[in-house]
């Protein structure tokens, strides 16, 4: 590091981004305490295997392929130049700079914190399925999701040179849509084509509701994916950069924080704005649902991804107001989709993530209409015809369209859903059996001392 | 035009103060927000009640009360 400030520089930015990657660990944890609670006794501990094994998974294969695709396709390729070969090349898993290197202390945590971002959009996914899907059938869905699928629409949208921000003027700053919009489209791909739970309808096809075993377990794991949320967060900034640092068109000396795309904004906007969509979230999911204690922490969750494309610059109260109708959309949709088409999203994943995802771009269309998507020259500004068609692909394109076509793939070759009688006896039936048995014997042979 | 008022990055941040969309709304904003922030509190308390006395009607007899406590 040839100076003092640039050495305190990298130093910083590098322990920065390690902080968030523990911080996300927690949406993780959080993600397992939700499905597990949500799942039936009979179910647990399949339930909870399901969602760990996207670590190794989706951290296996997102670095030897994942994280090379976003450095590779930000032109599409072929939408506005080829595939962008020298700048992925440091990022390929045979590159130095993937290992301890001196000359390069931030793309190990950089690679880190999406990462974690990865799980995340695997991880969404994992709870709309619960009960009935075949764990290796999911796991190679998640590895679609989380190294290919994702990672493609952060490419396109959530990159500074990405083709969406430049053509359509795209702008999604904390992931609405690449994250969010993406998770939930995949989710309801995949829910179309395994159907739902054995009971979920009644003939008629009216729902029934099938309650979580442990409410409060759920309640609890989504209070910890707000903890986690923060480093998600922060994780989408670049803390300290300056304008030389940038290159754009920025002028003078004064160094800011700023998004993904380079733009300006502060650690206090979106500390501010996180908490106040959190709260209209809250607050309305709490009135719509007649104070469901599941759909108000649920809907604090909608209110911050609804507000999440647009929270580096809206104001607070505009950040409140639009987590609100993000809250009302993802309940409202949830219980209309289910009815009308019979789909049994067990979390409610799909309305959380996707419709909520889905509504916080458009709606960040219009209130950001006309500010700047980039710093560099050309870009389109952003508009709510670019951030329509934005949300399109995030929950049609590199979304729904996936995961449909690899469920229906692993319908055909009768991987995707378990056998009728495993999903009665319940997934967890076998091993029980073993452990009672188990039990029993050192029962028997304890009595044989007394 | 932008609704932020910014319309490009070509400028010094030194230069740059407030970046929110509909500067010059704030106090509309605040009034929108309080007046969401009594309301509803005013529908909560209103709900809770109801819910409460539905309740009361629903299983509020001696033998359902007992019962509750014998299980609990």
């Amino acid at each position: 590091m040839e100076n003092n400030l640039a050495a305190l520089t990298t130093v910083f930015t590098e322990f920065y981004y390690w902080l968030t990657i523990p911080l996300m660990f927690l949406i993780h944890v959080g993600f397992c305490m939700y499905e597990v609670g949500a799942s039936r006794r009979r179910n647990h501990m399949h339930t909870l295997m399901k969602n760990s094994m996207i670590i190794p998974l989706v951290t296996v294969t997102f670095f030897y392929f994942g994280w090379w695709l976003y450095w590779a396709f930000p032109n599409g390729p072929f939408i506005t130049g080829g595939l962008e070969t020298a700048a992925a090349a440091a990022n390929t898993p045979w590159s130095p700079t993937m290992g301890p290197n001196l000359g390069d202390r931030i793309t190990g945590v950089f690679w880190g914190a999406f990462l974690l971002f990865s799980w995340t959009v695997a991880s969404i996914v994992s709870g709309s399925v619960i009960e009935r899907i075949n764990s290796g059938a999911f796991w190679i869905l998640a590895v679609v999701i989380g190294s290919v699928a994702w990672i493609i629409d952060a490419s396109w949208g959530w990159h500074s040179a990405g083709w969406m921000v430049k053509l359509w003027g795209y702008h999604d700053a904390y992931a609405s849509g690449v994250i969010h919009a993406i998770a939930g489209g995949f989710a309801l791909g995949v829910l179309v084509v395994l159907g739902p739970r054995l009971g979920k309808f009644a003939a008629d096809g009216t729902p029934r509701d099938i309650h979580p075993h442990n409410p409060w377990m759920v309640c609890l794991g989504l209070f910890v994916i707000y903890t986690g949320f923060w480093g998600f967060y922060v994780a989408c900034n670049v803390p300290a950069i300056s304008p030389e640092g940038i290159g754009g068109l920025i002028k003078g000396e004064t160094w800011t924080a700023t998004t993904i795309y380079l733009t300006p904004t502060t650690l206090g906007a979106i500390t501010v704005n996180f908490l106040m969509s959190l709260s209209g979230g809250m607050l309305m999911a709490y009135m719509v649902s007649k104070g469901n204690a599941f759909w108000t922490y649920s809907g604090g969750l909608a209110g911050i991804i609804t507000a999440s494309a647009g929270n580096d610059l809206y104001h607070p109260i505009q950040a409140m107001i639009i987590g609100g109708v993000g809250a009302w959309i993802a309940y409202k949709m949830h219980f209309w989709v289910e009815r009308r088409f019979k789909v049994d999203d067990a979390v409610g994943a799909v309305a959380v993530h996707g419709y909520a995802g889905f509504a916080g771009l458009v709606i960040s269309g219009f209130v950001l209409w006309g500010h700047p998507s980039s710093v560099y020259e050309g870009y389109a500004a952003i508009n709510p015809l670019g951030q329509f068609a934005g949300a399109v692909v995030m929950f049609g394109v590199l979304g729904f369209l996936p995961g449909w076509i690899v469920a229906k793939i692993l319908a055909s070759a009768g991987m995707l859903r378990i056998p009728k009688e495993v999903e009665l006896l319940g997934l967890d039936f076998a091993s029980n059996q073993e452990q009672k048995i188990a039990s029993d014997e050192v029962r028997e042979s304890l009595k044989t001392l007394v | 035009m932008s609704t932020t008022g910014i319309e490009s990055w070509a400028v010094d941040l030194k230069d740059v103060g407030a970046i929110y969309p509909f500067q010059g709304s704030e106090g509309l904003l605040v009034v929108i927000g309080v007046v969401t922030w009594i309301a509803w509190h005013i529908w909560q308390s209103r709900w809770e009640k109801e819910k409460y006395e539905e309740q009361v009607q629903k299983y509020g007899d001696a033998t359902n009360v007992s019962s509750a406590l014998d299980s609990d």
